[in-house]
């Protein structure tokens, strides 16, 4: 139920963003969703793409450092209260979140939060039984 | 000494003089130094003045230790007495002029006789002979071509040992491993800094040359660590040897490492090695770190008596266990002319190479950056990030980062900055790298 994000480092400077952007245009290729941490001197461009493997491909030819992350995708109900019961369930079985961020296209009228866990595997093994616990696997994800 | 049995029968007749018995070593030495002293005093007036302002002849060496008394020659002199006032011979015996490029003002012109081509390429095939390399190897050579020594030396080298050279001289690095691959190099010459950028396109050209029969790389020109060596090593799985020479001695194939890489034999029967101090110009005893100072014994065309080479080293008293009997110098990772003065501390790019390691472990591109602001100079070293260094997590890089700043602070005592940069955007170099850009306003 895991998912493969692509990590890229990025220099902060005007413009370290559209390479990547336009090398993967370029190539056809669609981002679903994306997020950017940055720092003072740079920045992490973490991508959620359906197809990875040919992204990963095409920017570490054209030389960016690109390292794999597995991330897990949680479904949620669009009212209030939804996310924060899930993050009771993180905190009751111990799993820490790294980073999160939206998937913006939501999966039938639902929302979709990407987590990034310390440990993605015991995530994934602790919250599979829990009740009210929505994981979304990447086909259903990315589906046309 | 078990070593001897396999030592000099065994070897490369064109290694014989490197086995030689040390009395009779010291004794050629002596015979040529008196030869050539007194070539210079006859030939070269600069020479000649120095040594009657100093009350000496020729007569005056009767060991070879009272080398010590003879007057240093340095760059300068090269220049002062710009093009051609330090040769021996006269134009018509000349066959061959090299200039090494001055970054300031005019180059320093070096010349040879035929003799001197013959001499420099036997040293050079002694060099070449002691990294494994034999007749049939196929040899690219990727040293500048020209006014540079680097080029044409390794070329007649390896023509000498009867390799097959393809004289490829510096740039276009996708030319350079088509060449490789397409022609069954096995061996290459180049700076160790150029290889390395060759490596990286390589990959990029979805090329692992770890396929190629690529078998040994002679590498010099410019300081490198074992660090880097090493990095060499594992990055093409061909073993990499260190060779020494300069321009104004005549040439690469001063001096060469041997198969067990353990420091560079100085071919002493033709080069004259010292060190010394080089705050005082007193000579140092052999196992201590100084200035190398060379004197040519055979070169005919220009003479060069005790030549500062700015470049810091030491003669290693171990014997090698190759079994040559020439003396060795530990590998040069430092020049006098490349150290920099920061905040009154004095710093050589290698000591930062090695604390880059220290902290990772792996080396990765870097360039040294001084800034002066408001009078105080800052130090800021550029890292490229690699695949070893990037992660996901935006405080394990800060935490590599900082480990980085922690090493290189412990090792120089000054605080510094470290930038991480993207991939290749550091300029790479075709011949010596760049290694520090002082931005200073002096």
């Amino acid at each position: 139920m895991k998912l493969k994000q692509l990590s890229l480092f990025l220099e902060n400077k005007p413009g370290a963003i559209n390479d990547p952007c336009q090398c993967l245009a370029d190539a056809g290729i669609s981002i679903s969703t994306l997020t950017l941490a940055d720092t003072k001197y740079f920045g992490v461009l973490r991508l959620l793409i359906r197809d990875w493997e040919k992204a990963k491909r095409i920017l570490e030819e054209k030389g960016f450092v690109v390292k794999l992350v597995d991330v897990v995708a949680i479904e949620i109900d669009h009212t209030p209260g939804s996310l924060a019961r899930v993050l009771d369930v993180f905190r009751e079985n111990g799993i820490n979140v790294e980073y999160l961020y939206a998937f913006p296209a939501g999966l039938d009228g639902r929302a979709v939060i990407i987590f990034c866990f310390d440990d993605p595997d015991e995530a994934v093994r602790k919250l599979s039984d829990v009740p009210g616990i929505v994981l979304v696997g990447g086909e259903a994800l990315f589906r046309e | 000494m078990s070593c001897k049995a396999s030592g000099p029968a065994a070897v490369n007749p064109v290694s014989a003089m490197d086995y030689m018995p040390i009395d009779k070593l010291r004794t050629i030495q002596l015979e040529r130094l008196k030869f050539i002293v007194k070539r210079a005093y006859d030939n070269v007036p600069l020479f000649r003045k120095r040594l009657e302002e100093r009350k000496l002849t020729p007569e005056s060496i009767r060991t070879l230790e009272d080398i010590q008394k003879l007057p240093f020659t340095v760059k300068a002199d090269l220049r002062d007495t710009y093009p051609f006032g330090l040769f021996a011979s006269p134009m018509k015996e000349i066959v061959r002029l090299h200039a090494s490029s001055g970054t300031t003002g005019k180059p320093i012109v070096v010349a040879y006789t035929e003799e001197d081509i013959r001499t420099w390429s036997s040293a050079m095939v002694r060099s070449l002979a002691g990294c494994g390399i034999h007749e049939g190897d196929i040899a690219q050579i990727s040293f500048g071509y020209g006014l540079f020594t680097g080029g044409l030396g390794a070329h007649y080298g390896f023509e000498s040992l009867g390799a097959t050279v393809i004289p490829a001289s510096g740039g276009n690095t996708e030319r350079q491993i088509m060449l490789m691959k397409d022609f069954g190099v096995t061996c290459i010459a180049c700076t160790p800094s150029y290889f390395l950028h060759m490596s990286e396109k390589a990959e990029q050209m979805g090329i692992d040359l770890h396929d190629l029969p690529l078998r040994v790389g002679v590498f010099g020109a410019e300081p490198w660590t074992d660090e880097m060596r090493r990095r060499i090593e594992e990055c093409s799985g061909i073993k990499a040897y260190d060779i020494y020479g300069l321009s104004e001695i005549t040439g690469p194939g001063v001096g060469c490492a041997c198969e067990y890489q353990d420091g560079l034999h100085i071919f002493e029967d033709l080069f004259y090695p010292e060190i010394i101090d080089p705050a005082t110009g007193e000579a140092l005893p052999d196992g201590q770190e100084g200035e190398l100072v060379l004197t040519t014994l055979k070169k005919m065309a220009m003479p060069m008596i005790r030549y500062r080479t700015r470049d810091i080293t030491k003669i290693v008293t171990e014997p090698c266990a190759c079994g040559r009997t020439i003396r060795r110098i530990a590998r040069i990772s430092r020049r006098s002319d490349d150290m920099f003065i920061i905040r009154g501390v004095n710093v050589f790019p290698s000591q930062i190479e090695t604390a880059i390691m220290a902290a990772e472990s792996v080396l990765p591109v870097y360039q040294i950056i001084l800034t002066r602001d408001h009078g105080l100079d800052n130090i800021e070293v550029d890292i490229e990030v690699n695949e070893q260094i990037f992660q996901d997590k935006v405080a394990a890089i800060e935490d590599i980062k900082a480990k980085i700043a922690h090493s290189i602070e412990r090792t120089l005592g000054i605080r510094v900055v470290v930038k991480m940069l993207a991939p290749n955007s550091i300029p790479r170099s075709e011949g010596k790298a760049k290694r520090v850009i002082d931005k200073r306003k002096m």
